[in-house]
């Protein structure tokens, strides 16, 4: 129960700051997860145009 | 590269909803609150998994109507990619179940009906691979797509609606409709759901360019 609580707070942004002033839980810093998210997202989508950039060479052996 | 415009936008749209789906206002709802915006990445799981679905029955029937091996290749291809998109809903569903309902799994209808979907599917690849004749088993498995697309459609589709679930829209819960009336959602839901129909178009098209060079 004590970690779903934990859990939770870490979830609720709102929750965290009220009982946190730590820099971290500045709502600027939201940014930086969508940040990341996004470079995520980006290194898949460049992984696949990679495999569809290799399956046409093979096609074009073919 | 053939079909880029269709691949750019398909990431386009879903980095758009990574972003903007976190930085947009939410209306306020109780229980749900803030998680609500997993409706623009839990729920586009499942209608990316239905289109995908829906594309492989179409190709299964163009099979069956036109014995070309490619569509065989196709819907079985799409099959997968649907598949993919499926174990992703139910994990993220899980999760989000977890905190709003207060449980991983409960014994909702559309939750117990996804189940049996995935189970119809998972037959699905199973049979495939029990048959070695290529062309018998093109024949068969379409058959089998059919029903098996039938059968996804009365479990998530009709079956929920006529009992009481905790999904929105089914039983006495409000629909969808209610929440996504509200502009701000349905600005950031309806372009992540085309986006990654189109990334998943693009990634059942890459395993299908792959089975046709294994031939």
């Amino acid at each position: 129960m004590k970690k779903q609580i934990a859990l939770m707070s870490v979830l609720s942004p709102l929750a965290a700051a009220a009982q946190n002033d730590s820099i971290m839980y500045g709502n600027d810093k939201m940014n930086v997860v969508i940040g990341v998210i996004t470079i995520i997202f980006i290194g898949l989508g460049a992984y696949l145009f990679s495999l569809d950039r290799k399956i046409k060479k093979l096609e074009d052996e073919k | 590269m053939k079909g880029l415009p269709y691949k750019i936008a398909g990431l386009l749209l879903i980095i758009f909803s990574l972003t903007y789906g976190l930085w947009t206002e939410v209306p306020e709802l109780p229980i749900i609150e803030q998680s609500i915006r997993n409706l623009f990445y839990h729920v586009s799981m499942w209608f990316a998994m239905v289109a995908m679905m829906a594309a492989s029955f179409g190709n299964a029937i163009g099979f069956l109507s036109s014995e070309n091996m490619a569509r065989d290749r196709r819907s079985i291809s799409l099959a997968e990619t649907g598949m993919f998109f499926s174990v992703m809903g139910l994990l993220t569903g899980m999760l989000w179940a977890k905190f709003t309902w207060g449980a991983w799994w409960t014994n909702d209808p559309k939750l117990n009906g996804t189940a049996i979907t995935m189970l119809i599917y998972l037959a699905y690849f199973v049979l495939r691979n029990s048959i070695d004749d290529p062309r018998k088993r093109a024949r068969i498995s379409g058959v089998y797509n059919i029903f098996a697309f039938v059968m996804m459609i009365v479990f998530i589709g009709i079956l929920p609606r006529m009992t009481d679930s905790l999904h929105p829209g089914n039983g006495g819960n409000p629909g969808f409709n209610s929440y996504d009336l509200d502009n701000r959602l349905r600005l950031v839901f309806y372009p992540a759901v085309l986006g990654w129909i189109l990334v998943g178009t693009w990634i059942a098209s890459l395993r299908y360019r792959l089975r046709t060079l294994e031939e």
